[in-house]
């Protein structure tokens, strides 16, 4: 065992002094015959004689160096240098081929490892806490299967139930779930800016396992009704606004009016936008206290939770839902609490699974398209390398040394290519994380790290041994006489050869079919998702934060404010409609019950229906028609009727076949439907609307925030700043940070679909460019091998169409066996995108029909280039050719 | 490798050389390859090329150094001897070379049984 290691350190050491040791050997065996010949001498030879036996019994001197050097050094490594050497020669001879190699490799590579950079990131590799596997999401189960926050949150005093009688959880945290983007607005350190402030419970940083980097997280103290003000800083900004200023702990900032101590600076890996809120960013943190005052709040509470070791998440379910529902039992006037427990890493990546692994699967077939058109080009080369390589055989190269070099060539290909591919995902997943606005959890965080790296070398390999396997194993063997006449002849490399290559490109056209189908049925997805009827125009409307600030103490004093800033508004020429209120579609939502005066509904019949609170031209700015009744005046104030508007939903649902105006409802203390409005898609493009309800700015205080939606033709950078000087008489602290075109609210909803169209899209492309380009190859390359027959056939009168039908025929074939495959396995598979398509059948006919053509005309045009070739041979010429 | 096609021969010759080395003291890859013909009667041909291969690799396993010198005619040549290791060696192969000689000539011993 030491001696055999000894051994391989002195092979290596020879390895490197290989030329010395040469002379050495040179040396010993000259002075060997030498003593060899002197005795020969001796014996009584003349001289020639004697130095000519010597030779003679030494042996072959070369084959004993070249034993030798084997001995003695890394053989293996030896091949490989030379290998390697051949290798560069012969693509440096054929620059274009190896350039196109890289490239088409490089790309491939590229987006395989930026797609795996994603996955894993957000699939892979464990969330950013301390055990992330034990952390768990605690929501309500969502009633009547609406999705919106009020149904899926949970009140107060569930949690502390839970808490207190659960043996599941070693701890509970909470975060506050109607925090409002863009609530805190931040004064005294410049321009005052709109900040996103989320309340969270005490313990919820301890509870992940999350240190702050500065000072502490809050105290009980702090988290009581009446506690001091405490707030905890991002780290982003920390960074930005303050310079990571590390005497920031202790100090006072002013956040909406009120002085809040800063307590400490949280760690720059956790991003709770990019966890919880994909696509926005969290300033800073406060304290939530779990009171009486915040138990009558509602449904409130997103809860996150620690399992106890041992505990598993089905039985931490059925604990907590027991709990549940006996504490529903004993506090009827509670909100109902059907727990639904999931893994947080589940919660957080769940929705966007099935695209990711659609995304990594695509990339997939990316690859193995790039695969098989390499391998289609080696072969080609291969075919037309077959004399080169018969001459190496003849001088003595075995058949595993050929196929070693043939793998050495495309090893140095994929290896290059990706290089070239690792640029390409540098700087892909950096532009991935830095897309703003991409409600996709995690995004943030994707980079290039160690698995990456590993991913990018294993695939490499894999990519360079599996289209370089095919054409390595197919160079000619022992029957070095065929090969060399069958070159020889030009009439190729026989039917064995051709057939491979049809073979490969009947997989490539099925491969980049199934790309071209799943593709179609998303993009077709996303137009049907842009052509929903959202029930309002977001084209040519802004919006703005315009909270009344704290100088506007009393309601009158607010309702004042509003209408001023309404006046104010309207009056900016090209302005053609202002309103406000305060929830925009497409972000938070919460629902109250709405139920009709005078009915009497058991718990679970309450009918819920979306809130806005809004002013009048809200409607008109919004674009959302009013069908029927009025919409809200200036005149419905606190002491006059308490009036409401519902949609069509709600009005269908609470009176059915009767006229909704003049009924009365429930909500703040008894209103009249004075209107109804078309429905709105609030939650999400891809789903109905459900029950809606506006009330009257001015009859209520139970606004978070307030947003103006104004309607002009004017730009948006323009219109804001208009905005700002008429508003700055009544709102002098005004931030224009939150300053939005309405079209961005629809753009970053449909932005998760727009990612995986677009990626998916590119895809597709670039499949569909590597399979015309596999047919075109194939095509020409059999063109070219039968110019004599060609030439035979138009001398004795075929037409050059009939030649041209002929080749395009050929092409044809390829392209119709393919797409026969590609159809039947997209139409087997399509099924599993069905959860991403919207609107669209899995078998929509409509969506293969177009592929179906896309197809058939590129491979058409594929074919064309080399049918039009092989209809000007001239036959005179191709026959002389022998 | 062509290593393992013979191993056996190789093994004697290591042994051979081995054993020379420890009774002759150092020698040049000449001399060694004539001395085992010497004492082989000269009925065992010591292909020149098979001796270097054989010394490449007991200086490799450091069984055996090398060290230039002269030789009795003023030639430049290398002169092997055996190391300490090399002795050890020597004395495990030579047990087993007995050993097994021992069986082999044993089962040459048997007659046949009727």
């Amino acid at each position: 065992m030491w001696s055999n290691l000894q051994r391989w350190v002195a092979r290596v050491r020879a390895f490197f002094s290989a030329s010395a040791l040469d002379g050495e050997l040179d040396e010993e065996l000259k002075s060997h015959a030498a003593m060899l010949t002197d005795e020969n001498i001796r014996k009584g030879m003349s001289p020639d004689e004697a130095r000519r036996d010597a030779l003679v019994r030494m042996g072959a001197r070369e084959t004993s160096k070249e034993e030798h050097r084997a001995l003695r050094g890394l053989p293996f490594v030896d091949t490989l240098t030379q290998d390697l050497r051949y290798t560069l020669r012969t693509l440096r001879r054929d620059a274009a081929f190896a350039a196109f190699a890289i490239l088409i490799v490089g790309i491939g590579i590229g987006a395989s490892c930026t797609i795996f950079s994603v996955v894993n990131t957000l699939l892979l590799r464990p969330l950013p806490f301390r055990e992330p596997a034990s952390v768990v999401w605690v929501a309500n189960q969502p009633s009547g299967g609406s999705h919106d926050l009020s149904g899926q949150t949970v009140q107060v005093d569930y949690m502390l139930d839970v808490r207190r009688q659960g043996h599941s959880f070693s701890e509970l945290a909470a975060y506050f779930a109607f925090y409002g983007v863009g609530d805190a607005n931040l004064i005294g350190q410049g321009a005052p800016e709109r900040f996103t402030n989320v309340p969270v419970t005490q313990n919820f940083f301890s509870m992940l396992g999350v240190q702050p980097i500065l000072g502490r997280e809050f105290t009980p103290e702090e988290a009581t009704d009446n506690g001091s003000h405490a707030t905890m800083l991002s780290y982003g900004l920390w960074q930005t606004r303050f310079s990571r200023d590390r005497g920031i702990i202790g100090r006072a900032i002013n956040i909406n009016g009120a002085l809040s101590t800063v307590v400490g600076v949280l760690p720059e890996s956790f991003d709770f936008g990019n966890l919880f809120a994909p696509g926005t960013h969290v300033d800073f943190f406060t304290p939530f206290p779990l009171t009486d005052r915040t138990n009558r709040w509602g449904n409130t509470l997103s809860i996150v939770a620690r399992l106890n070791p041992g505990v598993t998440l089905a039985a931490a379910q059925a604990e907590t839902e027991v709990i549940g529902s006996a504490m529903h039992h004993d506090h009827p006037e509670r909100n109902g609490f059907t727990p639904e427990l999931s893994y947080l890493s589940q919660h957080v990546s769940g929705r966007i699974q099935p695209a990711l692994i659609l995304l990594a699967c695509a990339v997939g077939v990316v690859m193995l398209i790039v695969c098989a058109n390499l391998s289609n080009l080696l072969l080609a080369r291969g075919a037309s390398r077959q004399k080169e390589i018969a001459i190496r055989s003849a001088l003595g190269a075995t058949k595993p040394r050929l196929v070693r070099q043939m793998l050495t060539e495309s090893l140095v290909l994929s290896s290059a290519g990706a290089v070239l591919g690792l640029l390409l995902a540098f700087a892909g997943t950096r532009a991935l994380s830095h897309l703003s606005g991409v409600a996709i959890p995690m995004l943030g965080s994707v980079h290039i790290d160690g698995p990456s790296l590993i991913f990018t070398v294993v695939a490499a390999i894999l990519t360079g041994v599996f289209f370089g396997l095919v054409p390595a194993l197919h160079v000619p063997g022992p029957k070095l006489h065929e090969s060399l006449k069958d070159a020889h002849r030009g009439s190729s490399a026989g039917v064995g050869h051709a057939l491979i290559r049809s073979v490969l490109v009947v997989s490539e056209i099925a491969l980049a079919c199934m790309l071209v189908a799943g593709a179609g049925l998303l993009i077709h997805s996303f137009l049907r998702v842009l052509d929903v009827n959202m029930g309002f125009h977001p084209e040519r409307a802004v919006t703005l934060r315009i909270d009344p600030n704290s100088s506007y103490k009393t309601q009158e004093q607010r309702n004042a404010y509003f209408t001023e800033a309404l006046r104010r508004a309207t009056h900016i020429s090209g302005v053609s409609g202002a309103g406000l209120t305060d929830t925009l579609p497409l972000g938070r939502n919460r629902t109250w019950w709405a139920g009709v005066q005078g009915r009497t509904y058991t718990q679970s019949e309450l009918p819920l229906a979306f809130v806005r609170i809004v002013s009048d031209g809200y409607f008109k700015a919004m674009g959302i028609p009013l069908i029927e009744g009025r919409d809200f005046t200036q005149t419905d104030i606190p002491a006059s009727q308490h009036v409401i508007v519902v949609n069509q939903t709600l009005a269908r649902r609470n009176w059915p076949g009767q006229d909704p105006i003049g009924q009365k409802i429930q909500t703040n203390g008894g209103s009249v439907v004075i209107g109804v409005v078309g429905d709105v898609r609030h939650l999400a493009l891809e789903e109905e609307s459900g029950s809606e309800m506006y009330l009257p700015i001015r009859q209520t205080n139970d606004y978070p925030t307030v947003d103006i939606v104004v309607r002009s033709s004017l730009p948006t950078v323009e219109i804001g700043e208009r905005l700002r000087d008429t508003l700055r008489p009544i709102a002098p602290e005004l931030s224009m940070s939150s300053l939005q075109p309405l079209q961005s609210l629809v753009d970053k909803s449909v932005s998760p679909r727009r990612f995986v169209v677009l990626l998916l899209g590119g895809f597709a492309a670039f499949a569909l460019i590597l399979a015309s380009l596999g047919i075109y190859a194939v095509v020409s390359y059999s063109v070219s091998q039968r110019t004599q027959e060609i030439g035979i056939r138009m001398a004795l009168g075929a037409s050059a169409g009939t030649v041209r039908a002929s080749v395009l025929g050929q092409t044809m074939r390829l392209a119709a066996i393919g797409i026969a495959i590609g159809v039947g396995a997209s139409f087997l598979l399509a099924g599993a995108l069905r959860s991403l398509l919207f609107g669209v059948n899995s078998e929509d006919p409509a969506t293969f029909a177009a592929m179906l053509g896309v197809l058939t005309i590129v491979a058409a045009i594929a074919g064309y280039l080399p049918a039009r070739r092989a209809s000007r041979i001239d036959p005179m010429v191709a026959l002389r050719m022998q | 490798m062509k290593e393992t096609r013979s191993d056996i021969l190789q093994g004697t010759l290591d042994l051979m050389v081995l054993k020379t080395l420890e009774a002759m003291g150092p020698l040049h890859g000449y001399g060694l390859a004539r001395r085992i013909e010497q004492i082989g009667d000269e009925a065992l041909a010591v292909s020149q090329g098979t001796i270097y291969l054989c010394l490449i690799r007991l200086v490799q396993r450091k069984w055996i150094s090398a060290v230039w010198g002269a030789s009795e005619n003023n030639r430049k040549a290398k002169f092997y001897s055996i190391t300490k290791a090399g002795q050890k060696q020597l004395a495990v192969e030579t047990e087993n070379w007995e050993r097994i000689s021992g069986v082999i000539g044993k089962v040459l011993q048997l007659v046949p049984q009727r």
